[in-house]
């Protein structure tokens, strides 16, 4: 066992893990940080992504000694301090941009490092950022047009029905 | 105006907070106290005989506490299937057994044959990796064809042979038959195939398992659409458990497209090594175990033939159908190619002499059962891709040959079993070419070519049998559960409502569009109603969420329950009032009496039936009532699709380009929820046509065994889709006059994908006329160089 | 995944002797490894990660105009801070699996795994760039040896990879649609003495130079000058995803692409 420290959402943490522990598994299993999630183990499908040192990264495929040190974003950290959604958060309840929710985590980290990176990006600008991020529920449709909306772009055009 | 709250209203969804801050609560996040961990060792070969397995090196290694094998489960039964098809001779199907582990025999990639429980899943798989298992490789049974043949190596041994049944529905008499098509001026003849998919729910299976010898109760957390059929399942065909003594949780569920209905060897385990290892059990598949344990769906091979008369009239189809059920019959895989697919083969058309066949086969690859559609996908893709091609080859409009044969007259008999109760679709046609914007095809076809691109459009229909269903025509068809549901209104004191219901939400917004009936019924704040489901200490009873029901068959029942609490409550408010029952209305939260300014609100005829100070003598204290649902018939969304799709000529890369719907689900509670089940079906039915692919080699072993074979679609894989719900004939026989919206995009849209590939191949001079899905560039690619 | 020791050196020569020891194996941005280790097909007793050493990070200009990627930089690094330097490569790192994966993935990684599909490979193949190690400096032509095999020595590391800076080049990448690496990539890259025609993602024998296109392309710099070569179907990979003569013909369409792409 080893000792790695980080601050996660703000807050430093710490624990024993081994060199196999993912930092999935240190976010889930050390932390109680369950909202980062696992759903696949080829990292393909984006449900685990967090934030590293402001960068998203697959937390599923990244060892949580790697992460010695860094500075942490997961889902939980991502509300306003009040307690209420963010703007991204928002977009994508008004804009029926999650389902089951198991995706949506990921989704929204990703969603958060696109906008740092590119902030008004186009619906093809947000496709092709989402590769790697699968989502079996909303075909996408109201994800694209949540993540639209949250870097401020008029969405009524996007026929919704 | 649009609605802002109740029926109608786009409320948004309130189980979206806990999902959007990482609060939600999956299997997968409950640890409970001490808990150990189950690995399964899984065969790695498809077929063969096991001779023997040694675990007593696995049993000494580090944090083991119990290793299983088949024999543990000797005295067990296995896995029940819930649906007995009967064939066409009057016979039962033949039905294997389906142990937990594997007994004397592996049968597939991904049977499991022992599992090792221990202090960590890393050490459970360490040992697992000590286990000595002995097997000798027998030939692997995988083309349904061939397994069909006579001496053919057996998947069970104890069976005849491969086949499973040979069933048939609709005219019975071949003579018949073959005279409609001798007669006929025209048949279209069309072999194509269903490809095997993955539902792959985002969230993997996860089983979680105690119990407490102090209570001779157990508990079990699980990933599924339907708790208290697993609990039944579970109990009453598997273990032998009282059902009393069980509790089976689904908390939050990340998706299920049917592949989380069944119940499966991992449940059962975990619930039994539970009690034989006296510690909590947990079981997490991975991605790649789900790939090999899940059940797959569709996998049909067909031939259809429709006969024309000189004037384009459909007189007559007959389908011949290969139907994989892979190596054991998984809980309702014997209903999908049967009830589920040759009773909707009548489509949206007055066909009047229908035969289906259909040959149901084993073979040894995983369990195949119900995915999105289940039967009706593998129904409509025939149909319309057979109209299609004997529209083309007839040279006349597909839209025009599909709307000169739509059925109009309403209620309709089928020749394959149903009666449609309603339904407009020349209406719901009118719509599609409106929103799909027909008449700028040319125009952008022509544009596309201007690029070097071939354009195509593909339109089909579809139809489904939805609300699943009535349990006396059920049981008469051999299914061996009712398929009523439950709801529990309990009404607070302070007015404020609990709703129980046995369907299961996970994905599909219950939690938001239920409680807006409820509310809307009585008058009051949405807010002021909650769902409770997926628990079965908490709600009456269930059937669970499947087969487009939840609100056409729960939502009734809710609705049944809360008219006899309305009903209660007015008694308590004509009470409170001194006024006659009959004269009390309830509008708005407030109870009147007709005629008067005389009111009482909501609240203060609730607050009075848990403090009944002043109350009637004759009425029970309380308010708080339950109603069972059972369904009067199916009910019939149906709708029209339109595909629009570029070919790059070079590469046969297709793109979608335009996807439009235009459906007819009845009533609608929830517009924006609706929306987005059509979405994520037709994003599904886009992912079956043009991407995804469970293959098999010719030894059994699964080449798509990861997301890095098996092509989900992405984001950058589909366009914006245009999403049409005016069209709307309102279910006759159930009270919300709903009929379901789940499964119709997965179910109309690959053949319009298909469609729109052939009409842009031919618009480009290419002599193609059918690709297989998925049809994907290098099938493109071929076809147009064949 | 088995258990290892875990190893963060700062320095090269602390990496280089980490990795002398037993089963060793070096951990560059984890996004093969991981998953390998995770299905429990790559079993090191010690792995060494290699960014934490921040001479192995960074892109710079040698002073012959050529360009130095450390080996340790991450795609996400190269597509920003190459993008005005060498489009191309900038273009291909930013297409490499997804931002997350770009993230972590690192050219040094992805180059020792030598993924038969994998775009690196293509890049430096393509561009004729120098790999160097810790011990010494290996020229592409020489550095890929076939499926996931390399000149590379046990324990030998890549420190940098330095690209010689084209006239012209193109990447063109047609994907696999599930795992998103080439079903076919082409990098072709125009140098005012020729025309180097990598490819990747086709080949059972990894990544490989095209030399009859380069000649017809060293003749004549257009796409119509390959309509009648092919690449031959037989050495060509066939699976679900595409047959062996499907990626023979996108070997064409690919590098007639690039070719119109640098034009």
């Amino acid at each position: 066992m080893t000792q790695v420290s980080m601050t996660v959402n703000g807050k430093t943490v710490s624990g024993d893990v081994e060199g196999r522990t993912l930092l999935s598994s240190f976010l889930r299993d050390h932390l109680s940080l369950t909202g980062t999630h696992v759903g696949c183990d080829t990292a393909q499908c984006g449900a685990c992504v967090v934030h590293v040192n402001g960068e998203a990264v697959k937390s599923c495929n990244m060892l949580a000694l790697e992460a010695d040190g860094a500075e942490v974003g997961t889902i939980e950290g991502q509300a306003n301090p009040d307690g209420s959604l963010n703007v991204i958060q928002q977009a994508f309840q008004d804009h029926h941009g999650l389902q089951c929710g198991f995706c949506t985590p990921g989704m929204v980290m990703s969603a958060a490092a696109l906008l740092k990176e590119n902030p008004r990006p186009t619906e093809a600008e947000i496709r092709k950022y989402l590769e790697g991020n699968l989502c079996r529920c909303t075909g996408y449709h109201n994800i694209v047009k949540a993540i639209m909306a949250a870097s401020g772009q008029d969405v009524s055009h996007i026929a919704a029905e | 105006m649009p609605k802002d709250s109740g029926i109608g209203a786009s409320s948004k969804r309130r189980e979206d907070v806990r999902f959007l801050t990482g609060a939600g609560n999956y299997t997968d996040d409950i640890n409970i106290r001490g808990q150990a961990y189950v690995y399964f060792l899984r065969s790695d070969i498809a077929h063969g005989r096991i001779k023997s397995i040694d675990t007593s090196a696995a049993e000494a290694m580090p944090g083991v506490v119990r290793v299983f094998t088949g024999k543990d489960f000797e005295g067990v039964s296995g896995m029940p299937c819930g649906w007995e098809v009967t064939d066409k001779h009057g016979a039962p199907m033949q039905e294997p057994p389906h142990p937990i582990l594997a007994q004397g025999k592996v049968r597939h990639v991904g049977d499991p044959i022992a599992a090792v429980v221990a202090d960590s899943l890393e050490q459970a798989r360490d040992a697992a990796e000590a286990i000595d298992v002995d097997i000798e490789e027998l030939p692997a049974v995988l083309d349904m064809k061939a397994a069909a043949e006579e001496g053919a190596p057996l998947v069970h041994d104890d069976l005849k042979n491969n086949i499973c049944y040979d069933w048939q529905l609709g005219e019975a008499d071949d003579d018949k038959v073959n005279e409609v098509f001798a007669n006929a001026a025209h048949v279209t003849t069309l072999e194509l195939v269903n490809n095997r998919l993955v539902a792959n729910p985002m969230e993997p299976r996860v089983a979680v398992a105690e119990y407490s010898r102090g209570t001779d109760e157990y508990t079990l957390y699980t990933t599924s659409q339907n708790p208290h059929v697993i609990r039944l399942l579970m109990c009453a065909f598997v273990l032998g458990l009282p059902e009393h003594k069980v509790r089976v949780v689904a908390p939050d569920v990340g998706g299920g497209f049917g592949t989380k209905i069944f119940h499966y060897a991992e449940e059962a385990f975990c619930t039994f090594a539970a009690k034989a290892c006296n510690r909590p059990v947990k079981w997490t598949a991975s991605r790649s175990e789900a790939f090999m344990s899940d059940a797959q769906g569709r996998d049909h091979v067909s031939k259809i033939e429709l006969a024309l008369d000189a004037d384009n009239n459909f007189v007559g189809l007959r389908t011949h159908t290969y139907a994989n059920l892979g190596a054991y019959l998984s809980t309702f895989s014997s209903s999908v190619p049967t009830w589920l697919h040759g009773t909707l083969m009548a489509g949206n058309y007055k066909t009047p002499v229908i035969q289906v066949n259909v040959r149901a086969m084993f073979t040894n690859t995983v369990p195949v059962d119900a995915y999105r559609g289940a039967g009706r996908p593998e129904a409509t893709y025939q149909l319309e891709r057979v109209i299609d091609k004997a529209a083309r080859e007839l040279g006349v409009d597909p839209v025009a040959l599909r709307r000169q044969n739509f059925i109009t007259q309403f209620p309709y008999d089928t020749p394959v079993a149903l009666t449609y109760d309603t339904g407009d679709y020349n209406g719901t046609m009118d719509k599609l070419e409106q929103a799909a914007d027909f008449a700028g095809f040319p125009a952008r076809r022509a544009e596309s070519e201007a690029r070097g691109k071939l354009r195509g459009l593909g339109v089909n229909c579809y139809i489904e049998a939805c609300g699943i269903a009535p349990s006396n025509i059920v049981g008469m068809l051999g299914a061996r559960a009712g398929l009523y549901d439950a709801a529990t209104v309990r009404v607070n004191a302070t007015g404020s409502i609990s709703v129980m219901v046995g369907a299961h939400s996970h994905g599909q917004g219950h939690e938001t569009a239920f409680p807006q009936v409820v509310a809307d019924m009585i008058g009051i704040d949405e807010s002021m109603v909650e769902i409770v489901h997926g628990d079965t200490s908490k709600i009456p009873f269930g059937m669970g969420t499947y087969g487009s029901r939840s609100l056409a068959v729960c939502g009734s029942a809710m609705v049944k329950a809360t008219e006899k609490v309305i009903e209660k409550a007015k008694k308590i408010a004509a009470h409170l009032l001194e006024a006659s029952e009959a004269d009390i209305e309830l509008k708005d939260g407030q109870f009147t009496v007709a005629g008067t300014d005389k009111s009482v609100a909501w609240g203060d005829v609730t607050l009075t039936a848990y403090v009944p100070h002043n109350f009637p003598l004759e009425v029970e204290p309380g308010l708080e009532e339950t109603a069972f649902y059972d369904p009067a018939n199916f009910t019939f969304p149906a709708g029209a699709y339109a595909c629009e799709v570029e070919v790059d000529p070079e590469t046969g890369q297709v793109t979608i380009e335009r996807f439009t719907a235009a459906d007819d689900f009845g009533n609608i509670i929830n517009p924006m929820i609706v929306d987005g089940q059509v979405h994520g079906g037709i994003g599904q039915g886009i992912g079956q046509a043009l991407l995804e692919n469970c293959v098999y080699d010719e030894n059994g072993q699964l080449l798509s065994a990861s997301f890095m074979d098996y092509a989900m679609p992405r984001a950058d894989d589909v366009p914006f889709y245009t999403v049409d719900h005016s069209s709307q004939t309102p279910c006759t026989h159930n009270p919300l006059g709903v009929k379901g919206c789940g499964e119709a995009g997965a179910i109309g849209s690959p053949p319009a994908v298909v469609n729109a590939v052939i009409d842009a191949l031919q618009s480009g001079g290419k002599a193609v006329d059918h690709i297989d899905m998925p049809v994907s560039p290098s099938r493109v690619w071929a076809a147009m160089n064949s | 995944m088995y258990n290892f020791e875990f190893k963060s050196p700062s320095t090269i020569a602390d990496a280089v002797a980490a990795l002398a020891g037993e089963d060793a194996q070096a951990l560059g941005g984890g996004q093969t490894l991981i998953p390998t280790m995770k299905q429990r097909l790559a079993a090191p007793a010690t792995l060494v990660r290699l960014g934490g050493i921040p001479e192995l990070k960074g892109v710079c200009v040698e002073d012959d105009g050529s360009i130095a990627i450390g080996a340790a930089t991450t795609h996400a690094t190269v597509a920003r801070e190459v993008a005005d330097k060498y489009p191309a490569l900038a273009d291909l790192a930013g297409h490499i699996g997804d931002p997350a994966v770009r993230n972590r993935g690192t050219i040094g990684g992805s180059l020792a795994n030598n993924d038969p599909a994998a775009c690196y490979p293509a890049a430096v193949l393509g561009s004729g760039a120098m790999v160097v190690t810790n011990s010494r400096q290996i020229a592409a032509d020489d550095f890929f040896q076939g499926m996931f095999t390399t000149a590379l020595d046990e324990g030998e590391i890549i420190t940098s990879v330095r690209f010689p800076v084209p006239q012209a080049a193109s990447y063109q990448k047609f994907l696999q649609p599930a795992s998103r690496f080439a079903l076919v990539g082409v990098f072709l890259a125009r140098f005012a003495d020729g025309v180097r025609v990598a490819v990747t993602g086709a080949s059972e024998e990894g990544v490989f130079r095209w030399a009859e296109a380069e000649q017809a392309l060293n003749k004549e710099f257009r796409p119509d000058a390959l309509m009648d070569l092919r690449v031959n179907p037989m050495n060509m990979i066939g699976d679900l995803h595409g047959s062996k003569e499907y990626r023979a013909h996108l070997v064409g369409v690919m590098t007639r692409r690039a070719v119109q792409a640098c034009i």
